[in-house]
């Protein structure tokens, strides 16, 4: 817990730098265009039905747009534009924040009194003149409560760009979330919240300051927030260049093995930074385009997600395959599988298996329309369940997706009696489950792999670093850790847990 | 200023608004530098139309309009309207500006410094005391924002002053005082002004000259004297025969 709090300074300094980028990126597209719209009725009825369709689309889904659209646009001019990280989630939040501020200036604009714009032009004002004049101080006011609604929102849209790679007090929020450390997740959404409530409360000192025509007060206001800034700053610039940014997906075991990788990194004098919770589809690209160092993925993952593939050879060979798809299309090193597999192993309840005289998938089939199958979100989407449908001729009396940790309790409970667990998952052991073995090999492997950067394809020091987790890591072992984590009382941090496996791998 | 600079004249001017209706229908009219002339005529009849023409508010279809022989249009509408001032009805005081900083706007357009000794001045002018430049003109009357209005339009020492029914919201009293003060300051200053309003009596009183507007087109020119004299024609006529029937009431009432 100590550990996640220490995070928070950093993540609080990421998260106002993001936020308040995208409040200015926002300000400056939404000013121009609310004076526009204002001017052209055509203009103002396109701009604001443009901010108002953005406004409806999830801010998850806005975000996650981004990465594809970069990534077409990057490779239009021939690469360079990061699909990941700052920028994405920058156009995302700024767009969030065009509406509130666009709104309020041109209904600011509108209700001007006639007899005002009359009289500025009467005593001849130019146009600019007019603006800076008379426009802009009367529609402060209205304009200031729409930038105040815009920074509340981007501050709690922020903390969805962790999905993107952009480190946010949302890190916290998706680490508790998947490991169900409620603590974590309260943290986060304290911290967020805090710092909108300080934001939104200067900016409503420095309106009111403009509304009492104090000028004192709101110059103090807003410098405070550039103080504020600025010191989000400081650690942000000389440093960011000699890290190394250790990735992981959004579930207990890649949490614990960021931070074995990253504890080895330190101990060989590298600074490290996570990123955590990265889409399952977004964090190789983010490996192949330097966002991230360093992060486990699983051969069969790339194998059928990333290659397309649909054949199962044996597991080597998929490594293997791996290996060199990698090599040459992303310039991406593989430097090793860790020595345990998290692949999908079907499994039932220890006592029921052996009632009913069930070790394998083969005995299951003939079975199988008498029983329930209950998955997690994608498996019956995925090709894997298709293969072993093929292969077995399964067919269930039934089949329902759960979270997976509902997944469990429904084999426990008897709703289910057959699910596909993670092989490396702690509860199949606690549990005490028995894993069905796959006699036809239909399932493909799924050995835990390192995968390192373009731009440490030639780093010796930092392979020598990571080369002892090479086969260093049993099934066993790597249950028992993240079951520390799973588990429902006494947990460990992901932290702690990998310290333990360290411990293992140092006798 | 010099006097040629100061008179006005409109040679075959129209407005025809977008929707065909002709709110100026080829009007031809000479005032002369330093006359004092009101426009009368019932709403709609294109008086306030024909005045904001001069300042360029509005731009004609057809025809010409010239400030001192020359035509408005030579150059950019806002350095015209610099020389020209303007008062209108709604006053359109700057809500965001104290009464000083809304005097001297004019004087700051021109990119003038030290204003605070012009706009007591100013104000003096207006009969307004030298303290009311820091108030915000939410604090005053309607007359005393009108007055405000009036000083605003002289700040920078135009020539020639256009007011669209500046005493239209405020009570007699009041309406009296401003009109007599604006005379006033007519004389003093040798202003070339044109008063569009819809109340006779106060064009009879106020100018030198009135002329009457219906249907775009001017249809009676004379004197005060000579209008009361029955010599402005029948549209004329019937605008007069009110505030004359009214003057002879009182007159009767009178012990």
């Amino acid at each position: 817990m100590s550990g996640a709090l220490a995070r928070v300074p950093e993540l609080l300094a990421q998260h106002l730098l993001l936020a308040l980028a995208a409040l200015l990126l926002g300000l400056v597209i939404a000013l121009p265009l609310a004076v526009l719209s204002a001017r052209n009725r055509v203009v103002g009825r396109i701009a604001l039905g443009f901010a108002s369709l953005v406004q409806t689309i999830p801010s998850l889904a806005l975000l996650a747009l981004f990465y594809p659209i970069l990534l077409s646009l990057s490779s239009l001019v021939g690469g360079g534009i990061p699909a990941l990280g700052f920028l994405p989630s920058l156009l995302a939040l700024s767009l969030y924040a065009l509406l509130p501020i666009l709104r309020n200036g041109v209904t600011g604009l509108a209700t001007i009194d006639p007899a005002v714009i009359e009289a500025a032009d009467g005593v001849g004002m130019t146009a600019a003149q007019k603006l800076w004049l008379v426009e802009a101080p009367l529609v402060l006011p209205v304009l200031m409560a729409g930038i105040r609604t815009a920074a509340v929102w981007t501050i709690g849209a922020a903390t969805l760009s962790t999905t993107v790679g952009q480190p946010s007090l949302g890190d916290l929020i998706f680490a508790g979330l998947q490991t169900q450390n409620w603590s974590l997740v309260l943290t986060g959404c304290i911290a967020a919240a805090c710092l909108a409530l300080a934001v939104d409360g200067l900016l409503g000192l420095a309106e009111y300051g403009i509304a009492r025509r104090r000028r004192m007060l709101a110059w103090a206001s807003l410098g405070t927030l550039l103080v504020a800034v600025a010191v989000a700053l400081v650690p942000a610039l000389p440093s960011s260049r000699g890290t190394i940014t250790v990735g992981a997906k959004g579930f207990s075991e890649q949490y614990i093995l960021a931070r074995l990788i990253g504890h080895r990194l330190e101990a060989a004098g590298y600074k490290v930074r996570y990123r955590e919770g990265l889409g399952s589809a977004v964090a190789f690209s983010a490996l192949a385009g330097g966002d991230v160092d360093v992060y486990v993925d699983y051969s069969g993952t790339i194998w059928t997600n990333e290659m397309r593939r649909d054949d199962v050879p044996p597991r080597d060979a998929i490594v293997a395959g791996v290996a060199k798809w990698a090599r040459d299309k992303h310039r991406v090193t593989l430097l090793g599988s860790l020595g345990f597999e998290n692949a999908y192993a079907f499994a039932m309840r220890g006592d029921d298996a052996r009632k009913r005289g069930i070790t394998s998938i083969a005995d299951l089939a003939p079975v199988a329309g008498s029983l329930s199958l209950a998955t997690d979100v994608e498996f019956l989407e995925r090709p894997e369940w298709a293969a072993v449908k093929k292969a077995y001729g399964l067919s269930f009396k039934s089949a329902h997706p759960y979270q997976p940790t509902f997944m469990y309790r429904a084999l426990a409970s008897g709703t289910a009696d057959v699910i596909p667990a993670f092989s490396s998952d702690g509860r199949i052991a606690a549990d005490k489950l028995a894993v069905l073995a796959d006699p036809k090999g239909a399932i493909p492997g799924y050995d835990a792999i390192l995968l390192l950067a373009p731009k440490r394809a030639d780093d010796v020091r930092f392979q020598a670093a990571l080369r002892p987790l090479i086969g260093a890591i049993p099934v066993e072992r790597m249950r028992e850790a993240n079951y520390m984590v799973d588990r429902d009382s006494n947990k460990s941090s992901p932290d702690e847990a990998a310290r333990w496996l360290e411990r293992g791998l140092a006798r | 200023m010099p006097e040629q600079s100061r008179s006005v004249t409109f040679k075959n001017v129209s407005k025809v608004w977008p929707g065909g209706v002709k709110a100026v229908d080829e009007v031809s009219l000479e005032v002369a530098a330093g006359s004092f002339v009101a426009l009368v005529g019932a709403s709609g009849s294109g008086k306030s139309t024909l005045l904001k023409m001069v300042n360029r508010l509005i731009e004609p279809s057809e025809g010409a309009v010239l400030v001192g022989g020359e035509p408005v249009d030579t150059g950019p509408a806002p350095e015209l309207r610099r020389r020209i001032g303007y008062v209108f009805q709604n006053v359109g005081l700057f809500p965001h500006m104290r009464v000083g900083e809304n005097v001297a706007i004019g004087l700051r357009l021109a990119g003038g410094k030290d204003s605070a000794g012009r706009v007591t001045e100013l104000l003096g002018l207006v009969e307004l005391p030298a303290d009311m430049a820091t108030r915000m003109p939410d604090e005053l009357s309607g007359g005393q924002r009108q007055r405000v209005g009036v000083a605003r339009a002289l700040a920078t020492g135009p020539g020639i002053l256009l007011m669209d029914e500046p005493f239209g919201a405020l009570d007699p009293v009041t309406r009296d005082g401003l009109g007599k003060a604006i005379r006033a300051l007519h004389d003093r200053m040798g202003l070339t002004t044109i008063l569009v309003t819809h109340d006779m009596a106060e064009a009879l009183l106020l100018a030198d000259r009135v002329l009457v507007m219906e249907k775009g087109c001017i249809v009676a020119d004379a004197t005060p004297r000579d209008l009361l004299a029955g010599k402005g024609g029948a549209a004329a006529d019937a605008l007069v025969a009110v505030p004359r029937a009214q003057a002879h009431r009182l007159a009767e009432l009178e012990p």
